[in-house]
């Protein structure tokens, strides 16, 4: 069986030096844009090659209401991060998915935090989302992703709260782009995030009851997939 | 933070207090040697594991590779384009 996923990608700039990124990283819970992870838990971490590996699980509520319990299990969503840390050369990578719910929707997320030349730190996100519900795939895989598209401004103000919090001297903002030509290179254009995933599924044009059920349907699955996309993710 | 043992969560408090020194003041400075937090890092994975169990916490479908890198980039099955070397 294909699975096909659906990916998008942003980037931030945190005005701090790697070191204090990465310092902040580990204590970056709880944050005020975080109410929604109840736990976090070390539960591998070893030095190889001089490079720190850690494997982390976070907890995460279900903002699932009562009647979309039907659907899925209402409880807490796990989440597991591994990451490896290489303090030579200052890179620090970190890859979540979530635990179950996979058929529904998987996201995978993976983050690259590396210096850049003028002592601040470039966050480049990448989130793959695929679903294996039969016939919906497409186009929760698009609902998810528009999630991530339209939160990219506020993405990673919980850790920047942090950061200011921890090392209030530096200058304190976080600056985003999701199209990366930016303030960079030419060759980031390629890197555009780009979404081929047509938004509009399901929605038949023959009687304006059927219209009426598939754009019930329609609003109903996209309202639970934009949810659990932000349910799976970790950004803040 | 709490952790996902309720009873874990005074370990917890002790390992991360211990990981975050050693991480800025030792591991960041160079030296790789982890065995400062590895008596109380045991007693807290003593906890949590035990708490995972008692959740029915599977992480058999994981398991233990460290997949940091993108395995995406090499299956190129992905219908949103992405471009992305790392």
């Amino acid at each position: 069986m294909v699975i096909t996923a659906s990916s998008y990608r942003t980037e931030a700039v945190f005005d701090y030096s790697w070191k204090n990124v990465v310092v902040a990283y580990w204590n970056r819970y709880p944050n005020p844009s975080s109410s929604h992870v109840l736990t976090e838990d070390t539960i591998q971490r070893e030095v190889r090659d001089g490079k720190l590996y850690s494997r982390r699980l976070l907890s995460k509520t279900n903002p699932v209401p009562k009647w979309g319990s039907r659907f899925y299990n209402n409880v807490p969503v796990k989440i597991v991060e591994d990451s490896v840390l290489d303090p030579v050369a200052k890179t620090f990578t970190t890859f979540t998915r979530n635990l179950g719910m996979k058929k529904i929707m998987r996201v995978d997320e993976i983050v690259t935090y590396t210096e850049q030349n003028d002592g601040s730190t470039l966050a480049v996100r990448r989130a793959y989302i695929s679903s294996q519900v039969f016939g919906f795939s497409r186009a929760i895989r698009a609902f998810g992703i528009e999630r991530f598209k339209s939160n990219s401004n506020k993405a990673s103000n919980g850790f920047d709260y942090v950061l200011r919090r921890m090392f209030p001297k530096s200058q304190s903002s976080v600056h985003h782009s999701a199209s990366p030509a930016a303030g960079a290179t030419g060759a980031f254009a390629a890197h555009q995030s780009e979404l081929s995933v047509a938004t509009t599924a399901a929605v038949p044009n023959h009687t304006s009851t059927i219209k009426s059920v598939a754009r019930i349907g329609y609003d109903f699955m996209k309202c639970h997939a934009s949810k659990i996309a932000q349910l799976f993710s970790v950004r803040n | 933070m709490n952790s996902i043992g309720e009873d874990c969560n005074e370990l917890k408090k002790q390992y991360d207090a211990c990981f975050n020194s050693w991480f800025s003041e030792r591991f960041l400075k160079g030296h790789t040697d982890e065995s400062a937090c590895a008596p109380i890092f045991r007693v807290y994975q003593d906890c949590v594991k035990r708490a995972m169990r008692e959740q029915k916490i599977e992480l058999r479908e994981i398991d233990t590779e460290y997949t940091t890198n993108s395995e995406y980039e090499k299956t190129g099955s992905s219908s949103g384009k992405q471009q992305s070397k790392s």
